[in-house]
């Protein structure tokens, strides 16, 4: 990380100033703080989304072209540009799509000791994957198609947030095979199939 | 030059959007320019847009907005970080190009999230005037200032130009701002916000959208019973200090204004994108319109601005006139920058 206090290396090193400059202090710095709020507002979609992790409910919408579930939704099948409304109220089980395995700290996340592993995770019922921490094994133990469930905060603790998953731990079921795992498993559709379902056949 | 035409127009502008995404604002307005000519996303050659991260206070926030598009199969697409105006250029000189017969332009703007006239303040110079964080109104009192002490308009001349909007705009489904009975006394009496400038004299700021659809040649005869064919379009940039510049002009619009070949024949109505009152004073005269001339027939952005798209809104107001009838030839305008610094001219004509 650079130190803002310390001048670029371009800058640090001696500066040769024409005539009419000589004698006055040059300027190796210029600091033009820039501070705007916004109050952004998240959308139907979004909200709806985020409250109901308060509840220990995971929502998708329905595309109205195919079927295909997304999560989060995001009130638009972002592949024709066509408005969803459709809630669907998704499984609290899925299986990994992919996985990295992470060596950097969240910055907040101080009980999340590195390395620990970020995954796609396809939820049962849902069309495409979204992020989730997998814990509850050994990083290399973790595989694609390893079936997982949400370990949720305690109820108490619930609120509008994602962060209301503490992370998705194995459920010890068979693995999806690797060849039908994650977005292998789904075709985004086409001119002429507009063909969004999943091969796989999830409950 | 291949023969360009506005074939298709949707807008949509409020005075703030709650409750609504940008993407959830553009996928109705998208669907309906593409709908009322039968169109798909498939079907179109280029795709590009215009809006601003700043007024998201999001990075990339345009990417995002391409799901309200569909971009599957993948589209060619670009954006330009300027009103959806300077957005529709890119696409005409892409059409030109032949690389595509068909275009899809959009522009949008949700400034209310933010303040506006703060955010503005980042397009100035950064190191000597954007740190003193002078609001758009203030930088924009200085040039008003200047042309009226210099005897070029009179504070009389500029609220008529805020009466006529707000009369214009009665009965514009996109006006935010209207009034059938405002007299000039009433905006002379107005406390002002920046002195010389009154919040009659401000265009109302606004949140929306706009979408338009581009063909050429013979494709635009068979999609639309009346093509509003772009006959000149040009635009042009004066230095960006403001220091430099005299601000009572806008050498850039009258030369934009001749290279679209504005004067080469009478036109029936102009619709202007000044976002004062003392800019649109600035815009009659270096775009030489005639005295009689209709200005604004939609109230202009004055009746409703909606930063990275009231631009794009004037030619789409222009086009739709030209399409249904009410005009044979209009000059739209757009600007972008602080005090009238870079300027569109679009020429537009039905046959």
């Amino acid at each position: 990380m650079s130190d803002p206090d310390v001048p670029p290396s371009a800058l640090s090193g001696d500066v040769t100033l024409p005539a009419v400059l000589r004698d006055v202090e040059p300027v190796r710095s210029v600091r033009t703080p820039i501070r705007l709020e916004y109050s952004v507002t998240a959308g139907s979609a979004a909200e709806a989304y985020l409250r109901a992790y308060a509840e220990k409910r995971i929502v998708g919408h329905r595309s109205p072209v195919d079927g295909a579930v997304f999560i989060p939704p995001r009130g638009v099948d972002p592949r024709y540009g066509q408005e969803t409304a459709e809630e669907v109220e998704l499984a609290h089980t899925g299986h990994v799509g992919s996985f990295c395995v992470t060596h950097l700290p969240i910055p907040g996340r101080s009980d999340l000791v590195p390395p620990y592993v970020s995954a796609w995770i396809h939820l049962d019922g849902s069309a495409i994957g979204f992020l989730g921490l997998v814990a509850g094994c050994a990083n290399e133990d973790v595989r694609i198609g390893m079936r997982v469930r949400a370990v949720w905060k305690p109820d108490g603790e619930l609120g509008p947030t994602s962060e209301s998953i503490l992370h998705w731990e194995p459920t010890g079921e068979p693995d999806v095979p690797f060849e039908r795992a994650g977005n292998r498993a789904w075709r985004a559709g086409g001119p002429d199939g507009r063909d969004g379902r999943q091969e796989r056949g999830d409950a | 030059m291949r023969d360009v035409a506005v074939v298709a127009t949707a807008q949509h502008q409020v005075a703030a959007l709650t409750g609504t995404t940008e993407v959830q604002l553009m996928v109705p307005l998208l669907n309906a320019v593409r709908d009322a000519i039968g169109l798909t996303q498939a079907d179109i050659g280029f795709t590009c847009s215009g809006s601003s991260d700043f007024l998201a206070g999001q990075a990339f926030s345009f990417v995002h907005t391409l799901d309200a598009v569909g971009s599957v199969p993948p589209i060619s697409e670009s954006h330009v970080e300027m009103d959806g105006a300077f957005a529709l250029y890119e696409a005409w000189v892409k059409i030109q190009t032949g690389a595509a017969d068909t275009a899809l332009v959009y522009g949008y703007g949700k400034s209310s999230p933010g303040s506006l006239r703060d955010i503005l303040a980042l397009q100035l110079d950064p190191y000597h005037v954007a740190p003193l964080w002078p609001t758009a109104d203030a930088v924009a009192a200085l040039q008003a200032r200047l042309l009226l002490e210099s005897g070029v308009s009179g504070a009389g001349e500029l609220a008529e130009i805020a009466v006529r909007s707000m009369r214009h705009a009665v009965g514009s489904p996109h006006a935010v701002r209207s009034s059938a009975d405002v007299t000039v006394a009433d905006v002379l009496a107005e406390a002002p916000v920046a002195d010389p400038l009154r919040p009659s004299d401000i265009a109302a700021e606004a949140d929306g959208g706009c979408a338009v659809v581009l063909a050429a040649g013979d494709l635009a005869r068979g999609l639309c019973e009346r093509p509003a064919w772009i006959r000149g379009i040009d635009h042009r940039i004066d230095a960006h200090g403001l220091g430099v510049r005299d601000l009572t002009r806008s050498p850039s619009a009258a030369a934009a204004a001749v290279r679209a070949g504005a004067g080469d024949d009478r036109l029936d109505f102009a619709e202007l994108h000044g976002l004062y009152t003392s800019q649109e004073a600035i815009l009659v005269r270096e775009l030489d319109l005639d005295d009689d001339l209709l200005v604004n027939p939609s109230g202009g952005a004055l009746a409703g601005n909606t930063t990275m798209a009231a631009g794009l809104m004037r030619i789409a107001e222009a086009a739709a006139r030209i399409s249904a009838g009410e005009g044979d030839r209009a000059l739209a305008h757009a600007t972008s920058g602080p005090c009238l610094q870079q300027n569109l001219v679009c020429v537009l004509e039905g046959e």
